[in-house]
């Protein structure tokens, strides 16, 4: 995989932490690999919306990355939910299906951005960046080329 | 069942497989299949419900599902990992969640169900207006096989069926 310069929480310093949010586990595995290509680091993971709820309240991430489609609890309900209780929780859907209406449905309540898969690091990558916004810095590293 | 239906899940096999595998795709034979589906290997089921109504089938022998699933996840796999079949419905997942992204943006409504493996060695007989059509993808881990069988749901959608069409 591409190298990217290490995105880093501005306050401290230290790796931003992530939430993945996937009823499949090989994405979820796609996804931490990716995200820690970024340099970020996995502060827990859910297989539905209704675990994706609890695992915030208990890990508070600095970032979710949320599937669509899932059993029990959608990834839509769910960051309506965590962001109903946490108004700057920042949560970026990641899902397959994306059409106008779940890309607006999802921003509606409350997520901050939405990228298709199959997930591009790039892209992602950038969606990132602007997601944290002045709570990110770049870091500088030998080597990373993004 | 009208090619109309099945261009875009071409497309997104196309555009998924070769993301995943950096290399391009060819589309092989492409054939009817009107006798009941049998299964080649690690197979993994959608169900659409709603205006377009059916199910479709992504198809991968064993070794050729362990080459996908590892180059997907960018680590080898063994290929009996849990891990394999798990890829072959996620790669399911994406390539029918592109294709439902373009026909909803043609006017069709309906709701994706999440992938199930498929682990019967028959399913069931398809029904005249339910007929499969078979697809061979090409690909540098070997061949990727998705069996689509769709019908527009009656009651719902030829006004919306036309004007997709007709909006093209």
């Amino acid at each position: 995989m591409e190298q990217f310069a290490p995105v880093r929480r501005s306050k401290d310093g230290q790796p931003v932490r992530y939430l993945i949010v996937d009823d499949s586990v090989f994405a979820r595995k796609n996804l931490t690999r990716i995200i820690e290509a970024f340099g970020g680091q996995l502060a827990g993971e859910a297989g539905d919306g209704v675990m994706a709820v609890s695992e915030y309240e208990r890990t508070r991430p600095d970032i979710v990355l949320m599937d669509i489609t899932m059993p029990q609890m959608e990834g839509i309900e769910a960051a309506e939910k965590i962001v109903q209780k946490h108004p700057d929780a920042r949560i970026v859907m990641v899902s397959s299906v994306g059409y106008q209406e779940n890309i607006v449905a999802a921003l509606q309540r409350g997520a901050r951005h939405f990228v298709q898969k199959p997930v591009k690091p790039e892209v992602l990558y950038e969606v990132i960046k602007y997601v944290l916004g002045d709570d990110a810095s770049v870091a500088s590293a030998a080597g990373a080329g993004a | 069942m009208k090619m109309e239906l099945i261009q875009p899940f071409i497309n997104a096999a196309d555009a998924v497989l070769a993301q995943g595998l950096q290399s391009p795709i060819a589309i092989g034979s492409i054939s009817m299949e009107e006798e009941a589906y049998r299964r080649k290997g690690i197979a993994a089921l959608i169900w659409l419900t709603g205006d377009i109504e059916g199910r479709i089938v992504l198809d991968l022998d064993s070794k050729t599902a362990t080459k996908i699933a590892s180059e997907f996840g960018g680590t080898q796999l063994p290929e009996s990992d849990q891990l394999v079949r798990e890829a072959v419905c996620e790669l399911a997942n994406q390539v029918i969640g592109n294709a439902v992204t373009t026909l909803n943006d043609q006017g069709f409504r309906f709701r994706v169900h999440p992938p199930v493996l498929h682990t019967s060695d028959h399913g069931t007989k398809n029904s005249e207006d339910t007929e499969a059509m078979v697809m061979c993808f090409e690909t540098t881990a070997g061949n990727v096989y998705m069996n689509i069988a769709l019908r527009y749901c009656e009651d719902t959608n030829l006004p919306r069926a036309a004007g997709a069409a007709a909006g093209r």
